[in-house]
C-alpha cells in the first residue's frame, strides 16, 4: 500500500484542471472581453485624441489586465471548495504547497496568458508607440504571474466565506499597487526614453520571491479556511 | 464500551481524552476509544452531536482542542495521517463536469492506487458499470455517493472515515456499503462510520461509540 509519486499527483491535477477549463471553454473568453471593454471605455471618457491616449496607454492596459485578472481570481479555489475536492487535496499525501502551485500555474496559463496575447491589440487601440510594446509585454509577462500568486494567497484566505468577492478585491488591490507601479513605471520610462530596466528587475525579483513563498502561504491560508 | 474480540491485534487508531471546541463552545468529548485493525465502528449520535467534527479531527483537517490521537501508537501528524486515511465527507468531492471515471482517475493520481484495483473495476464494484462516461453532474445524489465510495475503495489506505455513508442510498446501496466495509475489515483495514442511527447494519452488529452533544466541558461522554 503506497501512494503514487508526487509528480504523478501534480500531473493528474494539472490534467484535471485543464480538462475542466476545456469543458467550460466559453467562460475562458470572459476576462478577454472584459479587458477589451474596459480599454474601449477610456476613449469614450477622455476623447479620442491619439496624443492624449498615447500618454496613458500603458497604464490603462496594465489596469485593465489587472482588473480582469481580479475577476477571474475567485474561480481559482471556489469550485474545489464547494464540491469538497479541496478537502481531498489537503488530505492527499503530497505537499499541499506544490499542488497549489500547480493549480495557480494552470490558472495563470488559462486566464492571464490569453490576456497577454491580446495585450498588443489593446495597446494598439490606445495608440501606444510601437517601440514601447516589447517593454509592456515583458512587464506584463513578469507582472501577471506575480499578480496570480499574490491573488491566490488572498483567495485562499477568503474561500471559506460566502460572497467574498468585494472583500477579496479590498484585500488584493492594495497588494497589487507595487506591481502596478513597477510595471506601468517601466513602460512610462521607456516611453519617455529613460532607462526602464530597473523596474523590470524589481518585478522579476518580486516574482522569484512570490514563486517560492506564495504557495506556502497559500497552503497555510487554505488550512485555516477549511477549519 | 463492550469488550471486543480483536484486541490482540494492534491498535490502528487511539483517541485519548480527545475533545474539540469551537470558539470555547465544546463540540464533543473528551472521548476515549481504540480502533483495532479489522474493526468497523459506528459513531452514533443525534444531529449536532459532533460526529462530522470528530471525523474531521481524526482526518487531520481540524486541530483537536485537547487530547491526543495516536496512529499505530504514535502521535499523529497530518502528513503521516494522509498516507493512511481516506475520508468520505458530506460533499462527494467530485467534479460535475468530469465523468465518473475521470473523477476516479484523478483521485487515483492524487492519492495513489490500491494494489489489484483500477478506477474501472472500482466503479463496477459500486454497481455503476454503465455510467463510466456520464458527467457526474447528471448522476443522482445516491449515484454520486457511490462514485465517492469508489474513490475510497481506490485509496491505498488502511483507515476509512466515512461520514454518513448510508445517506441518499437505496436498500441495495446500503447492502453494498456493508459489503465493502466487511471486505475492508477482512483484509485488515478499519473503518469509523457515522450515522444518526436510522440505518441498521444488516450483517453483524458493529461496536458503537455513542456521541452526545456536550455542553458541560469536562463531562465524560
Amino acid at each position: 500500500m503506497k501512494p503514487g509519486s508526487t509528480f504523478a499527483a501534480c500531473t493528474a491535477l494539472v490534467r484535471r484542471d485543464f480538462t475542466l477549463i476545456w469543458r467550460r471553454r466559453g467562460d475562458a473568453l470572459n476576462p478577454i472581453l472584459f479587458a477589451l471593454i474596459v480599454v474601449a471605455l477610456f476613449p469614450f471618457a477622455l476623447g479620442p485624441e491619439p496624443e492624449n491616449l498615447r500618454r496613458i496607454a500603458a497604464g490603462i492596459v496594465f489596469v485593465a489586465l489587472l482588473l480582469s485578472g481580479l475577476l477571474a481570481l475567485d474561480t481559482l479555489f471556489r469550485g474545489d471548495y464547494e464540491d469538497g475536492s479541496l478537502e481531498q487535496l489537503v488530505l492527499s499525501p503530497h505537499p499541499l504547497a506544490l499542488l497549489l502551485a500547480c493549480k495557480v500555474a494552470v490558472h495563470w496559463l488559462t486566464t492571464a496568458l490569453p490576456l497577454l496575447v491580446v495585450a498588443p491589440l489593446l495597446a494598439e487601440m490606445l495608440n501606444l508607440p510601437h517601440g514601447v510594446l516589447p517593454v509592456l509585454l515583458t512587464a506584463l509577462a513578469l507582472a501577471t504571474p506575480l499578480l496570480s500568486l499574490i491573488g491566490a494567497v488572498c483567495v485562499a484566505l477568503t474561500v471559506g466565506m460566502r460572497r467574498s468577492g468585494m472583500l477579496l478585491a479590498l484585500l488584493v488591490l492594495p497588494l497589487y499597487v507595487p506591481v502596478l507601479i513597477f510595471g506601468a513605471g517601466a513602460c512610462n520610462a521607456a516611453q519617455a526614453g529613460l532607462a526602464y530596466l530597473a523596474p523590470l528587475l524589481w518585478l522579476g525579483a518580486g516574482l522569484v520571491l512570490a514563486v517560492v513563498l506564495a504557495p506556502l502561504a497559500c497552503a497555510a491560508a487554505l488550512k485555516i479556511s477549511l477549519s | 464500551m463492550p469488550e471486543i474480540d480483536v484486541h490482540d491485534r494492534p491498535a490502528l487508531l487511539e483517541a485519548r481524552r480527545l475533545a474539540y471546541a469551537r470558539n470555547d463552545e465544546p463540540i464533543f468529548g473528551p472521548l476515549d476509544f481504540v480502533l483495532h485493525a479489522g474493526e468497523v465502528v459506528l459513531i452514533e449520535g443525534d444531529n449536532g452531536a459532533g460526529k462530522t467534527t470528530l471525523l474531521r479531527v481524526l482526518s487531520g483537517l481540524l486541530e483537536p482542542t485537547s487530547g491526543d490521537v495516536l496512529l499505530d501508537g504514535e502521535p499523529l501528524t497530518l502528513s503521516k495521517l494522509s498516507h493512511q486515511v481516506a475520508l468520505l465527507g458530506h460533499q462527494p468531492g467530485l467534479k460535475g463536469d468530469l465523468t465518473a471515471l475521470e473523477n476516479l482517475r484523478f483521485a487515483a493520481g492524487l492519492g495513489g492506487l490500491r494494489a489489484g484495483i483500477s478506477p474501472a473495476t472500482a466503479l463496477a464494484g459500486v454497481g455503476l458499470e454503465g455510467f463510466a462516461d456520464v458527467p457526474t453532474r447528471q448522476l443522482s445524489a445516491g449515484q454520486k455517493k457511490r462514485v465517492a465510495l469508489a474513490r475510497v475503495l481506490l485509496a491505498p489506505v488502511g483507515l476509512w472515515l466515512l461520514d454518513e455513508p448510508y445517506a441518499n442510498l437505496d436498500l441495495e446501496g446500503i447492502k453494498l456499503v456493508n459489503r465493502l466495509l466487511e471486505l475492508h475489515a477482512r483484509r485488515g483495514g478499519a473503518a469509523l462510520i457515522t450515522s444518526h442511527g436510522a440505518y441498521a447494519f444488516t450483517s453483524g452488529t458493529p461496536r458503537r461509540i455513542p456521541l452526545r452533544a456536550t455542553h458541560a466541558p469536562g463531562a465524560s461522554p
